[in-house]
């Protein structure tokens, strides 16, 4: 009979049973070791034929080791074949350009502020002046309706003290994503009844520090990763 | 095998239409020869050094008309290229001033550049540039060595594809810019006070005085930019107009084809895997139809 | 399609969906267990290697389309924006365009295939006619992907073939500003064919599909020609064909790779990575080497209209081809004098090629007019007057006999009636 080829250890009964026209004379044989073993009727041009070309018939080893090989092979390129098409779809090297921006923030006067667009978004950065930053650490913790400092740069358990909140050893700079962390307008500066910022989709009411302290907002508005890398110079990201 | 023969007779009878043909263009176009390059090959790779004394010649001879516009600061400090460090690369950036805006008064304004940026060009736009230039437009550098090959007759470009010939802009550059006579043909005239170039592939010789020198190439909008110790080498490599040129074409063709290590690179791998899995496929296939007669 | 499998579903989830949808068996009988003549040679896996090129070019389309914008004046930098910033851009973008150059070898090869081995003749008529339906799409979808790049032979390699079009009587004119969306290339234009490239490869797969069904229901054709008799005759198209059928693709794909990471620019033309500028025409308007045997034919008739209905002609007169090969014969291989005509044939392609990259002067237009019309007379005179004139070599009783036979000379015994369907 032909050879049989089929193969071995398939879960998927759709792929896998007898693969060879087998003899008809074989069918019971047939039925009882495979799982579809109904005799193949082949296509109509045919005859039955009952005298078929002896062929070896020698049984393939169930695991033969060089299908194995080549499959695990064509598996491993697969895969690396596979990597260009889903990397592609990540940030491209123009947008990882813009990942992270330096602002001169030398013409930030106190009581100022300016946005900058960073990764699409926009950034506060206000220079406060003494009055705020006094407001700001007059608040006690249990006032906070947000307890956590939300600061990237800074563990995911720091309490939302002004010191967590504003730039270390230079206290009077604020610098937050300028998104309401309800869902994701931009707050107004300058406004709202605790001296900072009021985002006026649902009333959500930011303190001198940016902390969410009245309305639906959850989450006090989140500083993203800065640095000063030159006494005037703010990298952000 | 008499298959064979009628195979082989019938693209004999081929080339031999293509050959005996007269070489049309040949007349006119410029012969480019086929120079070395460093990142030439399956195992080709851009010589560091060359690409930043490519860069140097750019920055001093080129740039005051020719811009770069798809190439980035941080591409010049990025694996594959001059590899500048990130300083150095910022610090280049920032000695061109680039346009921004608009401000908050609804300006346009200029800054220093920084690395996200790509080079400003020249001149605003190409009627500004031609405007400048007599009339002729300087044309950007960034795609240029891909975007200039000389015509490659039967059967050479049969033997380029196996001999990974991709490298005919760079020849192109080079020759161009090594080729300017000392002085323009005389049959051109005496009133005649542009430039010459036999290996120019954008112009042709059409004055009637010249019909029977058969002169190669043409009139080019491009006086020579270069010349001996035009630029100053740091390193002790020579500072030649050969050296310049090969320098320069060298930068331009990483310009062009920024990721070219990268993709030899991948492309040794591939083939290595390809190849054993063929065969790893082939011993398979056989195996399998050892037993079928066919 | 269906019939050739008794697949009997083990599994519930399998038996449930056999009884709404007999996807299933409908594969395996079409895949899996479809008998198919044992003794196909080498030339018959391409079929296998367009279908893996289609949906390489499919997959590697569609991920380019992420980051391509097509407008005129952003399609050449978002090419390049590809090229330079997006993850592997460059290695996709030289896979699509070089995809394209490699679909139309294997197709060419599988057509010359089908040109030799007889497979377009009866019953296979069908099979035939859907192939050149497929290479028509094809050839639609690769002229406007070119354009996408908005290079200067995309802008002009369009405005040539555009202008075409006004060349038929009446209506041309008319037809050519439609199809522009304006009075010359430009934006719209480049739009319309952004949109229609990406919509056309899913009508070849469509026709594909069709094309598969044709001639899986008259069963494949064979290098002897002679249909399959006994089920010796055939193998399983599992794991047979399939594991033969990757191989061949493998090894394509090394020629495949050796283009994308070596030579990736070499089919293409350098005036393409020049800005398109519709004020300034290339000195040599080329188009892809796929399509100068065409386009050799188009220039080679002085008349605008002649050059355009001769050019269309070489591609419908393969249309017709399986009622203009006369011989009761079918493959080439027991027609000796078909064979040095078919090469001859195949010679003169290549010489179209050739001329079709030369400037239009001098001796290449006689030798494109000489080639054109050895290419027409190839269909129209040899062909038809073959089938009476050659004495064709005995034909084998079977495939079985034929592969007993390949290394032995001639069989035993009387020959074989020639083959008549």
């Amino acid at each position: 009979m032909q050879k049989d080829a089929r193969l071995n250890g398939c879960a998927f009964d759709a792929l896998c049973g007898p693969v060879s026209l087998p003899d008809p004379a074989q069918v019971q044989y047939l039925e009882g070791k495979f799982r579809s073993g109904l005799a193949v009727q082949g296509p109509k041009q045919f005859e039955e034929d009952a005298t078929l070309a002896q062929q070896d018939t020698v049984e393939p080893t169930r695991r033969d080791f060089l299908y194995i090989a080549t499959g695990a092979v064509g598996a491993v390129g697969a895969g690396a074949l596979a990597w260009p098409f889903i990397d592609q779809m990540n940030p491209d090297a123009s947008a990882l350009a813009l990942a992270s921006i330096e602002v001169d923030v030398s013409a930030v006067e106190e009581g100022q502020s300016i946005t900058v667009k960073w990764r699409g978004k926009p950034v506060f950065i206000r220079h406060r002046t003494a009055e705020e930053v006094e407001a700001a650490k007059s608040v006690s913790l249990d006032d906070l309706p947000d307890q956590l400092a939300r600061n990237s740069n800074l563990p995911a358990d720091a309490t939302a003290t002004d010191e967590h909140r504003a730039a270390p050893e230079k206290e009077p700079w604020l610098i937050m994503v300028g998104i309401c962390t309800h869902l994701g307008c931009v707050p107004l500066g300058d406004a709202g009844d605790f001296g900072g910022w009021f985002c006026p989709c649902h009333g959500s009411h930011y303190d001198t520090a940016g902390r969410i302290r009245k309305g639906p907002a959850p989450e006090n508005l989140m500083v993203p990763p800065f640095e000063f890398v030159a006494d005037q110079t703010i990298k952000i990201g | 095998m008499s298959t064979m023969i009628k195979m082989v007779r019938s693209f004999a009878a081929v080339a031999v239409v293509a050959v005996a043909t007269p070489a049309f263009a040949a007349g006119n176009a410029p012969h480019i020869e086929r120079q070395q390059w460093s990142f030439a090959g399956p195992f080709g790779s851009y010589d560091r050094g060359q690409l930043q004394r490519g860069f140097k010649v750019y920055r001093e001879v080129c740039a005051s008309c020719h811009g770069l516009r798809l190439v980035a600061f941080r591409n010049l400090a990025e694996n594959g290229g001059p590899s500048f460090s990130e300083e150095q690369a910022k610090q280049i950036a920032s000695e061109y001033t680039v346009i921004d805006g608009p401000n908050e008064d609804g300006d346009m304004y200029e800054r220093p550049g920084i690395l996200a940026d790509r080079f400003p060009s020249p001149f605003p736009n190409e009627q500004a540039a031609r405007a400048a230039n007599g009339g002729a437009y300087p044309p950007d550098f960034s795609l240029l060595a891909k975007a200039r090959a000389a015509h490659r007759g039967f059967p050479w470009f049969v033997f380029d594809a196996f001999t990974q010939y991709q490298e005919q802009g760079a020849d192109y550059i080079y020759a161009l810019l090594t080729s300017y006579p000392e002085e323009a043909p005389a049959c051109l005239g005496e009133d005649f006070s542009g430039s010459y170039n036999p290996a120019y592939l954008g112009g042709s010789v059409t004055a009637e005085a010249c019909a029977d020198e058969h002169l190669t190439g043409g009139p080019i909008g491009m006086a020579p930019p270069l010349s001996e110790e035009i630029v100053e080498y740091t390193d002790g490599t020579p500072m030649t107009v050969d050296q310049y040129s090969r320098d320069v074409a060298a930068f331009m063709m990483w310009a062009a084809e920024p990721h070219l290590e990268e993709r030899k690179k991948i492309g040794f791998r591939v083939m290595v895997f390809l190849i054993v899995f063929a065969g790893m496929l082939y011993f398979a296939k056989q195996k399998l139809w050892r037993n079928v007669e066919h | 399609m269906a019939g050739h499998s008794n697949y009997v579903p083990q599994s519930a989830a399998a038996k449930w969906l056999e009884s709404r949808l007999p996807v299933i068996s409908l594969m395996r009988g079409s895949f899996v267990d479809f008998p198919t003549p044992k003794n196909l040679n080498y030339w018959w896996t391409f079929g296998g290697i367009l279908f893996f090129v289609l949906v390489a070019q499919i997959l590697t389309g569609v991920v380019l389309a992420m980051h391509y914008t097509a407008s005129t004046a952003t399609g050449f930098d978002s090419v390049e924006h590809i090229m330079r910033n997006v993850n592997f851009g460059w290695l996709l973008r030289y896979l699509h365009s070089n995809g394209a150059s490699m679909f139309f070898i294997a197709v060419y090869i599988h057509m010359f295939r089908g040109m030799y081995y007889g497979s377009y003749k009866a019953p296979r008529e069908v099979s035939w006619i859907l192939g050149v339906i497929i290479f028509l799409i094809m050839m639609a979808t690769a002229f406007m992907g070119y354009v996408l790049p908005w290079g200067q032979m995309s802008f002009w390699g369009a405005t040539v073939i555009t202008n075409l079009f006004s060349a038929i009587p009446l209506v041309g004119e008319e037809i050519r500003t439609w199809l522009w969306g304006g009075f010359a290339v430009d934006n719209p234009t480049l739009n319309r064919f952004f949109s229609l490239h990406y919509l056309l490869p899913f009508m070849i797969f469509g026709v594909v599909l069709l094309h598969v069904w044709a001639f899986h229901t008259t069963g494949n054709n064979n290098p002897s020609g002679v249909q399959p008799k006994t089920k010796q005759d055939t193998v399983p198209f599992h794991p047979y064909y399939t594991l033969k059928d990757f191989f061949a693709i493998v090894v394509f794909m090394i020629l495949f790779a050796w283009f994308v990471f070596y030579v990736p620019n070499y089919m293409g033309h350098a005036d393409n990575y020049i800005e398109a500028n519709p004020l300034v025409t290339p000195a040599h308007i080329v188009p892809e080497w796929y399509f100068l045997p065409f386009y050799a034919i188009l220039r080679a008739v002085p008349d605008k209209l002649g050059g355009v209905v001769a050019m269309f002609g070489a591609i419908a007169i393969l249309f017709v081809l399986p009622w203009l090969d006369t011989s009761k014969v079918r493959s080439g291989t027991y027609r000796p004098l078909f064979k040095q005509f078919f090469w001859i044939f195949a010679g003169v392609c290549v010489a179209l090629g050739y001329l079709g990259a030369m400037p239009a002067e001098g001796t290449y237009v006689l030798l494109a007019q000489i080639c054109t019309i050895y290419y027409f007379a190839h269909f129209l005179i040899i062909l038809p007057m073959l089938g009476f004139l050659e004495k064709p070599r005995p034909l084998p009783a079977s495939i079985s006999e034929a592969v007993l036979k390949s290394g032995s000379g001639k069989p035993a015994g009387a020959a074989a009636a020639p083959e008549t369907k």
